[in-house]
């Protein structure tokens, strides 16, 4: 921590543990350790828009795998259905359309299990201030052995589907500008059909820690980093949850519509990215509203918050027990975020189930292509949030330009929210602790960011705090 | 280990679009093609969580990557289990992977890290440069007759001892410590 002659401090966090990605949290403190402000900064960035211009458009939904090495399946995908557009073949075979939600299923799966039961489960299970010799995923395997097995297990039946949908685990190519390059083969399906049951019985056990957790917390919850926002995701025609595909909604923290079914190749019409000096994340906002108000959470609480129903019964039984909290109003609690995952992460199981036993997934029809377009956009519903991507491509072929908006950059203010409403209530006036220091982290860990995709950055990306006084002196910075 | 494992696993992990970062799945495509009995081949951006339950179905597993410091034209060296307070998908390291194994699955199969040196990381494209193709053969030459010859430790013990390094010496092993680049 540094004093300055002005007596105000800074502390940094740097870096954020147990999230995915490079960021760092300064809070800006006067002499009484007050806080007057507190921020989540994106530390690194390499554009990687300028690096698929140039490319052939059909090379894309490989290339842009390389952004992530935690969510590639998604971007594949987002990718894939732009590049459907630009071929004409949006409207897919049955098959191909089957194979890459069951990818995408597998996608969701493995990565909301890792996220649960490996990153924030130590906060959720030993208390956001317990000791941090035992706040840690060494911890949870020490005294919930068998919940720690689950999370990998969970996670392993998702990746093997990813590699059976998406052809292999590197630079997979399973989906094509207009559908899918295979089927899944009998013997296939039955290698997955025959853990499946197990998957559902962990996935229930999963939601069940998650829901009496928020539930037993509620206090605390309505607390800790809970603030009224709006929410946007995509949504099916008949207003139903779905992480593939649909048109966009958005809704106000009361439930109101500000705009719904909006194609996503309109999304320009609706969505602006502002730029501020300290971060290199942009800060996406509905235009209608402006920079101000027009911020918006994405993700599972948002996907949760904003559809009528989900379509598979045990997920909408367990999104009725969730809205039933407030009073079918949404939900506007950070903390709320894990319930909502697993509540996701049981409805993947479901439509893992349906997939399975569809025949489609074993027909031969895999491709289609119409009339070619210059321009395309393609949406998805990522682990954390909405995907966009939009490509032009020239006559040659080739992407001239490329824009994307990633799942954690549009919940940045959100979290920037989340960061500074935890310091101001549990830091200031306050010495400053490790316990204490975790709170900010437990609040960016609930969105469960993605830092490095998030600026389109590819390497490491672990995250830092740090307390500076206002000329910008660094007088405190925590590095774990 | 002195008897051949009868089940090796062999984990080739980097990313192919970062140049020689490559080089773990480069030299795990090539011995897949040699569909050696009782290897596994696998490979991927960087390890993960789930991989120490493939370890624990196997008697002893080969960590590939990339190494951006270090002696030429790899290095083989025996690693131990050593717990992490936490993972994220990013960075995972091999013997963080060995203690899940052991922990979470009763895992007691001995870990090895190939380390593979590269010169060229930083741009986009997927090629590997030429001293890291050279490096290359020389591993895949050397890790055939490992399995041929079958007894890791011996084998890793006499290379620690050509390269004169101590084991765990600082700087030594510039792969297998950290994620050497993700997707």
């Amino acid at each position: 921590m540094v004093v300055a002659k002005n007596g105000l401090k800074r502390v940094v966090i740097e870096p954020v543990t147990r999230v995915e990605g490079h960021g760092k949290v300064t809070i800006l403190l006067d002499e009484k350790n007050k806080v007057q402000q507190a921020r989540l900064h994106i530390v690194e960035f390499r554009g990687f828009e300028r690096f698929v211009q140039g490319r052939p458009f059909w090379e894309v939904p490989v290339l842009v795998q390389r952004l992530c090495g935690i969510c590639p399946v998604s971007h594949h995908l987002a990718a894939a259905k732009a590049m459907d557009r630009i071929v004409g073949g949006e409207n897919l075979t049955p098959t191909a359309e089957k194979m890459r939600r069951l990818m995408h299923y597998g996608q969701t799966l493995q990565s909301h299990a890792l996220h649960f039961f490996h990153l924030c489960s130590p906060d959720l299970l030993f208390g956001f201030d317990a000791d941090v010799a035992i706040r840690n995923v060494i911890g949870v395997i020490a005294k919930f052995p068998d919940l720690a097995v689950q999370g990998v297990m969970l996670r392993k039946y998702g990746q093997e589907l990813i590699k059976a949908t998406a052809g292999k685990k590197i630079h997979g190519t399973g989906a094509i500008p207009g559908g899918i390059n295979k089927n899944l083969s009998i013997e296939e399906r039955d290698g997955f059909l025959k853990d499946l049951d197990q998957m559902v019985e962990w996935g229930r056990g999963a939601l069940k820690v998650a829901k009496d957790y928020t539930v037993e917390h509620l206090e605390l919850a309505k607390e800790f980093a809970a603030f009224p926002s709006s929410h946007l995701s995509l949504i099916r025609e008949d207003g139903a949850m779905d992480l593939y595909d649909g048109g966009i909604r958005a809704i106000t923290a009361d439930g109101e519509k500000i705009f719904d079914h909006v194609a996503p190749e309109k999304y320009n019409d609706y969505i602006a990215e502002e730029v501020r000096s300290w971060s290199y994340m942009k800060f996406p906002f509905i235009k209608s509203l402006g920079p101000e108000e027009g911020w918006y959470r994405v993700g599972p609480l948002a996907r949760v918050n904003t559809c009528d129903f989900i379509d598979t019964p045990e997920a909408e039984a367990a999104r009725k027990e969730f809205m039933a909290v407030t009073d079918n109003k949404p939900n506007n609690l950070s903390l709320a975020y894990h319930w909502a995952r697993m509540i996701e992460l049981l409805h993947s199981i479901e439509k893992i189930k349906d997939l399975l036993h569809d025949p489609d997934l074993q027909g031969t029809d895999l491709v289609v292509k119409g009339e070619r377009r210059g321009e395309a956009v393609g949406l998805l519903e990522a682990p954390r949030g909405t995907l966009f991507h939009h490509y032009k491509v020239d006559e040659n072929d080739q992407v001239t330009m490329a824009n994307l908006i990633v799942s954690t950059t549009n919940n940045n203010e959100p979290m920037n929210r989340a960061v500074d409403s935890i310091a101001r209530k549990y830091i200031d006036g306050k010495e400053i602790t490790e316990g204490l220091l975790n709170h900010v982290e437990v609040g960016i860990r609930a969105y469960d960011p993605c830092l490095s995709c998030a600026t389109h950055a590819l390497g490491q990306m672990p995250l830092v705090v740090e307390l500076v006084d206002c000329e910008g002196n660094v007088i405190d910075r925590r590095s774990k | 280990m002195g008897d051949r494992p009868r089940k090796v696993l062999l984990i080739g992990y980097g990313n192919p679009g970062r140049l020689d970062d490559g080089l773990g799945p480069a030299l795990a495509a090539e011995v897949e093609q040699l569909d050696l009995p009782g290897v596994t081949v696998d490979s991927d951006y960087q390890l993960t969580v789930e991989d120490a339950a493939a370890i624990a179905q196997h008697d002893a597993v080969i960590f590939a990557d990339a190494a951006v410091s270090g002696p030429e034209p790899f290095y083989f060296e025996r690693i131990e289990p050593k717990p992490a307070l936490s993972f994220s998908s990013h960075s995972v390291e091999p013997t963080a992977v060995l203690a899940l194994a052991e922990e979470l699955f009763g895992s007691s199969s001995p870990g090895y890290c190939l380390g593979i040196r590269g010169y060229e990381f930083n741009e986009y494209d997927e090629r590997l440069s030429e001293r890291a193709r050279v490096n290359l053969a020389a591993a895949v030459k050397f890790i055939i007759s490992v399995f041929r010859t079958g007894n890791f430790d011996k084998v890793a013990a006499e290379h620690q001892s050509w390269h004169r390094r101590p084991a765990g010496e600082p700087g030594a092993r510039a792969a297998c410590t950290a994620s050497s680049g993700d997707a």
